[in-house]
């Protein structure tokens, strides 16, 4: 099936002059939008509905639902802001298709805020991505000139603007409650919730918050139907009237320790070992696979026995991970020393926890030192003991935080510690130090 | 009101409370450091988390399965709260562990320690024991953070009360968090120090030892500090506080809640504002004749008092004073006034009052200078500064510095019906119309002008009664010492005719008294000054203060006048 998978979102990338809007309208772009605005936003909606599009961000959440917990018979501002504060470490496909394509993103913008009414779009752009800013700024000012955007769309007399907006550099700005303080010209600290971001989100106004690739996915709905869109993937599971299926095709983000690294599109589904075998060359120098991270760094580890868990929004929970999050499959080789990867996974999360939550501010810190010392040498076995408390008290599942960067900030630990737990061992009697390079402690 | 379940304890609850006030009322301490009812909810200490569920129409209770923040969850009728159970103490368990993970806990040192919710959870739901192995993170000290105010970095939980305090009451938005995670701290812009009016504020609010009043910084240990209910007499919103005394000794003053009044907090004019009290220039002992006058009557030649002379001063002059006032009003009680100050309260005014009048109605009651201040300065502050709307307002600064005015005027008006403004006698002493007067200070900074004085030092008679040396006690030829707010019983009135109770937190100095024991003794009343059986009679006597008569004045005082 794999095989014969024509690209969606990523059939323009690498074409001449990609960028354009008149080679994107030449590809039949902008036609999805001529469709939504030939019908009712609510109509748009429900087709979005019946996609059973899921958000690609990382939660999975319904794009549909979420478009209907906006208030009913609102008449004051509603904002849609893009979530484009792509930060998970392994994830680069928002990053592809902006930079590749970006009037498929736009298109879905202009889409998702006739459907939800949105008066103004903020396209929350993480800093790192000069390209993608200039490149965006040109397609926006592009279709200014050509009503896509402004006033009275395409005569349709729906009217929005975007605002790019650049983030300054922090992971928690991509929770979409951090990533509207910080919009707001405030410190990303995560709102509590309720209420949620569609009854009170950025200034105060309703707000839908969506990832990029969600509305590059919305683009190709509108365009081509609802029904096409659930060929691709996973059909719900007809025993497990909870399921709701993994539909359409999803940007694997392929890095680390394999011979090809790269963005493949492929059906929601594949498994681990195939997304490594056939699209990624295998792993490199010949050797073997020993963790797997399903979906970038904060959803945990698959063991070398866990490689056929297909990587749908229900795989990697099924193997004990937190879920799919943002498809980034990092693969790590059995010359890497797990305890070096926790380290550095936890490093990564003492330095970017923004520090409002007890748990994770502490939490996070404690345990990149606690395995900074064991890579000393220095470790016990009652280290082992604290990391696990640490993992299980730091996440919201026991409701100790805010926001989710706690609990994927212990679910590596807990997957490390489920799956490789002889090796911690090992390392710790052993005595000896890590042999990697020393990777300065943030705190 | 809505029935909610806090473990085994039913509770009518308002719906608009939050589950850990609903668990004060059913008697359960749920512990917070970042929640303050008077401050927006973050959520952030994550110290309060319970088991919360629902009772459903059939009886039936299922319960969330995650903890819950107490501080953001309503409790709305037929909530289900269980904090005791295993899961909930290993979170307060674990959460105090991580908060006291990179604390340095210097409790034999820090200022905070008995009174420091750190260490009062620590002990009620906390471990024994740190695992941390690895260093503890080094902050350094910044005493720079406000002129009163020093900030001891690593013992901040980072519970932000202060930062939110200083947005959302004061509105100077001075205070802000730098860092992220582990190493986030407080602090403030350079050149833009934690200055405002209210900053003291963030003393109180700070559950732990990270702010500390540089006032109070090392002078004393909580534990040895005794309370006494008072309100603070440096303007007329009248905030209800707190006196911290030893040894009678005043060490701070804090604001004590009371919603009637000022709500929760007070200005930093009235927190430090006590120091007048420990003054070098208190007058300790009463006295008869002028000082520096070549030739002192022979009845108060100042001998120098033996150390065992234990004999009490006051009768004798107190003697005299009345001999005196009734020899003036004898002579032309026109040209007698009694000049009653704003600072006295409401027991003494009244005690004062009916005394003279029993003299000689003829003798005139007047109100006493009454010191004004610029302009109301109201809080939360605008970016710019500017005040904030009327219906915004949440803390007011009054320009009246002084407590009772409204009080002193009641009664002044019920004894001669109407209220003599100082202006009249100041024009009429400058006339030279005046022979004899009475003059009751208490100000805790000089109000009258030199003329003022001058004029009052030429009257044939000058009893004052006051609590600092001056040029007119000087020149009194009857000085009678009396006490500060902090030294007596009694009741005053706010701007708002609120009526509250201050109690004496310490004795007067030496041979000073408190006002009310002097007037007793000088209407010749029996007993001692008791201010309950007083401000009875002045609620029985006086119609404008009958709801006085009745009520039970309780620590956060009655509505007396409109």
């Amino acid at each position: 099936m794999s095989e014969a998978f024509e690209p969606i979102l990523l059939r323009r990338v690498g074409k001449p002059n990609n960028t354009s809007i008149d080679t994107y309208m030449a590809d039949g772009g902008y036609n999805g939008l001529k469709k939504a605005l030939a019908m009712q936003p609510d109509e748009v909606t429900q087709t979005v509905i019946k996609s059973n599009l899921r958000g690609r961000g990382g939660a999975g959440f319904h794009t549909g639902s979420k478009w209907m917990f906006l208030p009913k018979g609102y008449t004051g501002p509603i904002y849609l802001c893009i979530n484009g504060d792509e930060s998970e470490p392994g994830t680069f496909n928002n990053r592809v298709i902006i930079e590749e394509d970006p009037h498929q993103v736009l298109e879905g913008i202009v889409i998702a805020g006739y459907a939800t009414r949105a008066t103004t779009a903020y396209f929350y752009l993480r800093y790192e991505y000069g390209r993608c800013y200039r490149t965006l700024q040109k397609a926006i000012d592009e279709m200014y000139a050509k009503n896509f955007l402004g006033k009275n769309i395409l005569g349709s007399g729906y009217s929005l603007d975007i605002h790019l907006h650049r983030g300054a550099c922090a992971y928690i700005c991509g929770e979409e409650t951090g990533l509207i303080e910080s919009l707001e010209g405030k410190r990303a600290w995560p709102r509590i919730k309720p209420p949620f971001p569609a009854i009170e989100g950025a200034f105060r106004r309703p707000t839908i918050v969506n990832n990029v690739e969600t509305l590059a996915c919305v683009t190709n709905i509108l365009d081509r139907g609802p029904e096409w869109f659930q060929t691709i993937g996973v059909p719900k599971d007809p025993n497990n009237p909870r399921d709701a299926g993994s539909y359409g095709s999803k940007l694997y983000c392929i890095s680390g320790h394999v011979n090809k690294p790269g963005l493949v599109e492929l059906p929601l589904g594949i498994t681990a070992r195939q997304l490594i075998d056939q699209h990624a060359g295998g792993v490199w120098k010949d050797r073997k696979a020993k963790a797997v991270v399903p979906g970038g760094i904060s959803m945990g580890f698959l063991s070398a026995d866990e490689l056929d868990t297909p990587l749908d929004f229900n795989g990697p929970g099924r193997a004990g991970c937190l879920g799919l999050g943002t498809a980034a499959v990092i693969v790590i080789d059995d010359h890497t020393s797990m305890v070096d990867v926790l380290y550095n996974t936890c490093r990564f999360f003492a330095h970017e926890s923004c520090g409002q939550c007890t748990p994770c501010r502490e939490g996070t810190a404690w345990s990149a030192k606690i395995l900074h010392r064991i890579r000393q040498g220095e470790g016990t076995m009652e280290d082992l003991q604290k990391l696990d408390d640490i993992s299980k008290t730091i996440g919201t599942i026991p409701g100790t935080t805010i926001c989710g960067l706690a609990d994927g900030a212990a679910w590596p630990i807990k997957n490390a510690l489920q799956k490789f737990r002889p090796e911690f061992e090992e390392f710790i009697r052993s005595g000896r130090k890590s042999e990697m390079r020393e990777v300065v402690l943030a705190h | 009101m809505g029935s909610v379940r806090i473990n085994d304890v039913e509770v009518d609850v308002d719906p608009k409370s939050n589950i850990i006030q609903a668990a004060q009322q059913a008697g359960v301490e749920i512990p917070y450091y970042c929640w303050h009812h008077d401050l927006s909810v973050v959520a952030s200490c994550r110290m309060c988390l319970v088991e919360v569920g629902e009772k459903k129409p059939d009886g039936t209770v299922s319960m969330f399965p995650k903890l819950v923040p107490a501080c953001q969850t309503p409790a709305k009728p037929g909530t289900v709260v269980i904090t005791d159970s295993d899961k909930v103490k290993k979170s307060r368990e674990q959460t105090l562990e991580y908060l006291l993970l990179n604390h340095p806990l210097d409790c034999s040192i820090c200022d905070q320690a008995g009174e420091c919710y750190l260490q009062d959870y620590t002990y009620k739901f906390g471990r024994a024991h740190s695992r941390l192995n690895e260093p503890k993170v080094q902050r350094l000290d910044k005493y720079h953070i406000g002129d009163q105010i020093a900030l001891f970095t690593d013992r901040c939980v980072m519970c932000t009360r202060c930062v939110r305090f200083t947005r959302e009451i004061s509105g100077t938005s001075e205070l802000h968090v730098v860092n992220r995670g582990s190493v986030e701290e407080i602090d403030v812009f350079p050149g833009h120090e934690c200055n405002n009016k209210l900053a003291g504020n963030v003393v109180d609010l700070c559950p732990v030892g990270a702010l500390c009043s540089k006032d109070f910084l090392y002078k004393k240990r909580v534990w040895w500090l005794k309370s006494a209910n008072s309100v603070c007499t440096g303007c007329s919103t009248g905030c209800s506080i707190e006196v911290d005394q030893n040894e009678d000794k005043i060490f701070r003053l804090r604001p004590r809640e009371n919603p009637q009044a000022q709500g929760s907090f007070m200005c930093d004019e009235g927190r430090f504002g006590w120091k007048y009290v420990n003054s070098e220039d208190r007058l300790l002992a009463p006295r008869k004749g002028k000082l520096g006058t070549a030739t002192p009557s022979p009845a108060t030649e100042e001998k120098p008092k033996s150390d065992l002379d234990f004999s009490d001063p006051w009768p004798n002059i107190l003697n005299d004073v009345n001999q005196a006032i009734a020899e003036a009003a004898r002579h032309d009680a026109h040209k007698f006034v009694a000049i009653f100050s704003p600072f006295m309260t409401c027991e003494e005014a009244y005690l004062l009052a009916s005394h003279l009048k029993s003299i000689n109605s003829h003798i005139r009651l007047v109100l006493g200078p009454v010191p004004v201040v610029g302009a109301d300065d109201c809080y939360p502050k605008g970016p710019k500064g500017e005040s904030p709307a009327p219906d915004k307002v949440k803390f007011t600064i009054r320009a009246e510095k002084c407590p009772n005015r409204l009080g002193v005027s009641a009664i002044l008006k019920h004894f001669q019906g109407e209220v003599i403004e100082w202006s009249t006698v100041q024009s009429e002493l400058a006339a030279k119309h005046l022979q004899s007067a009475l003059f009751v200070g208490g100000y805790p900074q000089p109000v009258l002008s030199n003329a003022d004085v001058q004029n009052l030092s030429e009257l044939r008679l000058l009893i004052v009664q006051d609590i600092l040396r001056s040029k007119l006690t000087d020149n009194a030829n009857f000085v009678l010492a009396s006490a500060s707010f902090a030294e007596r019983e009694g009741t005053v009135v706010n701007h708002a005719g609120l009526a509250q109770r201050c109690h004496a937190a310490v004795r007067p100095p030496a041979e000073a008294r408190a006002d009310g024991r002097i007037l007793m003794e000088l209407a010749g009343r029996r007993g001692l000054f008791h201010a309950d059986s007083l401000l009875q009679e002045i609620g029985a006597v006086i119609p404008a203060f009958a709801a006085l008569k009745e009520a039970t004045m309780g620590e956060l005082g009655v509505k007396a006048l409109s």
